[in-house]
């Protein structure tokens, strides 16, 4: 596609909503700011009613803003209606047209845009190739399998040449392995096409496995932006760090600082957290810590007492307690390991630098 | 409060689409004009006149009428009894047809025809068998059971007629509803010890309650709007309906009779609000679930046997009335004698100008069908997938022609279009044209085309609509590539509901139809006061095929060109 990407930029964006049952106000968006790169796939992610999917399309033009500007490139579009705008959208539902077939689904936006027959037909043919649907044209939507459908509903936004692909949740109503195919397929096409994606899911591995930026998205406020490394190392706070992954949570204090570092106390045990020099003397703080990070051992950095272990094959899980703070602990190939039993006192162990310390707010 | 951005925006996208905004101008324009302007003159003549002022005079005369006082509590003691009688005969047919294990395909068929009839037949069909059964001259009375002196005129005939006519809604109503109540809960009523009776009084009694509230007040307003019946089998019982067409025919009490309307008005007004605004919510509220399974039906023999019957005899009696319709045109004379002929419908034709009647009556009803169908299709797409400020108006008046009596939407055009628009002279033109029959036409079908759009676009996902939207499609493409096709249909129906109802309509017309448009119901309607019973029926045996035939027409249309099939073996 020789057409020039675009980005999409969010300025101070909010969306007020009535609540039908108090009939308050309330923001469904809030104030955010967003700068979507041309060319990257971006995902909203969050918990249903973040205000993700409010997002979404109101860069489609379904919704209108309430506060601020969107921005397709340089261009502002909140006075376009959706059929002006350069966006095209997958939907959770695939919104076929159901009295169409497949070719004329997919010709259909090429059709509005009075293309040449022969053209229509060469586009349509060639973005069915690209989906892999071809041979399908003349089958009626309702013969399709779910894939199938949403392959046709990615390949009819695709072949009017948009500048940016919006998709809301396409994946979620099919079944979990068809899924995992799928998002693969999606990411592929994406890339070949270079286009700029934006995608809204609340499956976290959706998420991590197809985006270039994640954005996390909690109450209509953006938690956090970034790639899903930094979001699943360094999360912003407790949210984020529950929200993407599993995690658990051990409370603490700074209670000295030693140069760089901050001395942490979790349950008068104390730990040197690097670069926690900067956190102030006293403050509350939380120590993040991912099950996959974690051991259980005869010494370590925590002392512990196992509650659960479960043989799951490719790993052993563990619950354990630290004073009345529950840790689940993931050991990945547990062959050659020494296995604790419930009831025994032993040592949760992790490297400092795998942990990360959140400042309570 | 300042205007949000956000509606602002919506604004701007909305005038962005000067299809739509014509549209929506346009259909305000028209619902404003031709329901909410003939009511507000009403509303005006019953307290204004030129030369006396602003007065109550005119509500305090008609209220210190013997005959009205007793007209209004005629009106609402049948409406009661026949909204009762009715809900609880609908809702034996629902339950029969939903709960219990009928077993000859025989009954499948009685309630098949028994749910069409109110469909395809005319109004007062009924009142005439109901004279020509049970009436001085009736066969039941004066030849089986030789009582020569039986008088089915007045509130018993009314009651009786009305209330077959109007049953068969509430039965489709309820058994919409009882489809909807999962049969799980009656499960568990029963896994914890109940008995049958007593599943149905204390599970599915009450949460159908609100329901039956619905289609009680449904048939209690439909009873008092209806004119035609009380017209021909009433007698000397005076209802409101037929008390305001005398007034006005008869007595030419212009103001007398807006006030009379008003009340009639306000009547149906009260009870409509209650059905709109609490009951259907109400019945919302208690009924959402779908049924998550197939019902396990009833086939013990002591519920089923007298159940079946009961319906059984209800829908041959209904039957048995409509067919004696043919036959009064097809005898010599009726009660007396019984040898076939054909002179009833020679007559019809040769002395009674009945070609005409029938082409007017055609032509008029077959020009306000596509109308109705098209603008209630616009409605309900406008109403369901569009937001913006009028919508609220859109919807609330296109309802409300529901609750309107004809007889009122009737004497309203009078007034409010006889002298032109506000008695200005403009738009005089427009009176006593076909033109103005046409448009009480499709006012008075505009709520049930409505409805029914309504209902089927709300099963439409939004989304397919938005992905035209979105695709670059405007307004008026979305509705012409997408809505429409999907609501096929429905708009099929809603065709020839409103042809059917077009041409069997009465109430409003013959208050405004004049001499140069003969209508086959004001034949009917005419002949049937006159006592000429062979000709009324010979018209309305006409009138029955020609409904009748359209609504064959209609399914087979849906059979092959519908995409309804298509799309629910889709699901």
């Amino acid at each position: 596609m020789s057409k020039e990407k675009k980005g999409v930029r969010l300025e101070h964006i909010s969306k007020i909503y009535q609540d039908p049952k108090s009939g308050k106000d309330f923001y469904a968006v809030k104030d955010t700011t967003l700068d979507i790169r041309p060319g990257s796939f971006v995902t909203l992610l969050g918990p249903s009613g973040c205000g993700k999917t409010t997002t979404l399309r109101m860069i489609a033009g379904f919704e209108s803003p309430d506060e601020g500007e969107i921005y397709l490139g340089d261009e502002p579009i909140n006075e376009l209606t959706p059929n002006r705008r350069d966006t095209a959208m997958v939907f959770q539902s695939y919104a076929l047209l159901p009295h169409y077939n497949v070719f004329d689904n997919v010709a259909y936006g090429l059709k509005l845009r009075k293309a040449p027959k022969e053209e229509i037909r060469e586009r349509v043919l060639k973005i069915l190739d690209l989906v892999e649907m071809t041979g399908m044209e003349s089958r009626m939507t309702n013969q399709l399998s779910g894939g199938q459908q949403q392959r046709v509903a990615l390949a009819r936004a695709l072949v009017i040449e948009p500048s940016v692909l919006l998709f809301d949740e396409p994946l979620s109503n099919l079944d979990a392995k068809l899924r995992v195919n799928m998002r693969t397929e999606i990411r592929r096409i994406q890339q070949e096409v270079g286009i700029t994606a934006i995608y809204v899911t609340h499956d976290q591995s959706e998420a991590m496995s197809l985006s270039d930026q994640i954005i996390v998205m909690n109450r209509g406020v953006v938690a956090q932006m970034g790639t899903p490394q930094e979001i699943y190392y360094h999360p912003v706070d407790e949210f984020v760090a529950d929200f993407i992954g599993e995690a658990n949570f051990l409370k603490g204090k700074i209670t000295a600082h030693e140069g760089e570092d901050g001395i942490l106390d979790i349950q008068g045990h104390k730990l040197t957290m690097a670069g926690a020099g900067s956190f102030p003397v006293g403050r509350e703080c939380t120590l993040v810590l991912r099950p996959e990070a974690a051991s259980v051992a005869d010494r370590g950095v925590l002392p512990c007492q196992v509650v659960l272990s479960c043989f799951m094959g490719s790993y052993q899980n563990y619950h354990v307690t630290v004073g009345d703070t529950l840790v689940k602990i993931t050991e990945f190939n547990p062959k050659h390991k020494k296995i604790y039993d419930v009831g025994e006192k032993v040592f949760l162990d992790f490297r400092m630098e795998d942990s990360h310390l959140l400042q309570s707010r | 409060m300042k205007s949000r951005q956000g509606a602002r925006l919506d604004r701007k996208k909305l005038m962005a689409d000067p299809i739509m905004m014509t549209t929506i101008a346009v259909l305000i324009v028209f619902l404003t004009l031709f329901i909410l302007y003939p009511l507000a003159i009403l509303l005006v003549d019953s307290i204004y006149s030129k030369d006396a002022g602003l007065t109550t005079s005119f509500f305090s005369t008609v209220l210190d009428m013997g005959t009205f006082r007793t007209a209004i509590s005629n009106t609402l003691k049948v409406g009661f009894l026949v909204g009762l009688v009715s809900t609880v005969i609908g809702l034996l047919f629902a339950y029969v047809e939903v709960y219990v294990k009928v077993r000859t395909p025989l009954m499948g068929g009685l309630f098949k025809v028994v749910s069409m009839l109110p469909v395809v037949s005319p109004p007062f069909v009924l009142s005439l068998s109901m004279i020509m059964l049970f009436g001085k001259a009736g066969i039941v009375t004066r030849h089986l059971l030789h009582i020569y002196d039986n008088s089915v005129y007045g509130f018993w005939g009314i009651v009786i007629v009305q209330t077959l006519t109007f049953f068969p809604v509430c039965y489709m109503m309820l058994k919409g509803l009882l489809k909807n109540i999962d049969p799980s809960l009656e499960e568990a009523a029963r896994d914890m010890g109940a008995s049958r009776g007593k599943v149905f009084t204390s599970v599915t009694l009450p949460l159908l309650l609100p329901g039956l509230g619905n289609a009680f007040l449904v048939t209690f307003i439909e009873s008092i709007a209806d004119f035609a019946n009380p017209m021909i089998i009433g007698g000397s019982y005076d209802t409101l309906a037929t008390t305001i067409y005398l007034r006005i025919t008869g007595a030419y009490d212009k103001n007398g009779a807006s006030a009379m309307a008003v009340v009639l008005l306000t009547i149906t007004m009260l009870m409509f609000m209650v059905q709109k605004y609490y009951l259907e919510r109400k019945t919302a509220a208690t009924l959402t679930g779908k049924a998550s399974r197939g019902r396990m039906l009833i086939e013990d023999r002591s519920v089923t046997v007298p159940l079946t019957v009961l319906c059984g005899a209800v829908a041959l009696f209904v039957i048995i009335m409509y067919i004696c319709v043919p036959f009064g045109a097809l005898f010599k004379t009726w009660g007396y004698d019984f040898h076939l002929t054909t002179k009833w419908f020679v007559m019809v034709f040769e002395r009674y100008k009945g070609f005409k009647a029938f082409k007017d009556s055609f032509v008029l009803s077959f020009i306000s069908a596509p109308v109705t169908a098209l603008l209630s299709m616009i409605i309900s797409y406008l109403v369901v997938k569009k937001k913006f400020r009028a919508k609220g108006f859109i919807e609330f008046v296109s309802m409300l022609a529901m609750a309107v009596p004809g007889t009122v939407l009737g004497i309203g055009y009078i007034r409010g279009f006889s002298g032109g628009l506000f008695r200005t002279g403009f738009l005089q033109g427009l009176y006593g044209t076909g033109a103005i029959l046409v448009i009480v036409f499709v006012v008075r079908s505009l709520p049930t085309g409505t409805r029914s759009g309504i209902s089927a676009l709300r099963q439409i996902d939004k989304s397919i609509e938005e992905s035209a939207y979105d695709m670059g499609a405007n307004s008026l493409k979305v509705f012409m590539t997408v809505t429409l096709p999907l609501i096929k249909d429905s708009f099929l129906s809603g065709l020839v509901t409103s042809f059917v109802r077009s041409i069997t309509a009465i109430s409003a017309i013959i208050l405004l139809v004049t001499p140069q448009y003969l209508l086959i119901t004001v034949q009917i309607n005419e002949f049937a006061e006159k006592g000429s019973y062979g000709i009324a029926c010979a018209f309305a045996t006409i009138l029955i095929l020609i409904t009748y035939g359209a609504v064959l027409l209609m399914n087979l249309f849906i059979r092959f060109f519908g995409t309804s099939k298509k799309l629910k073996e889709a699901d």
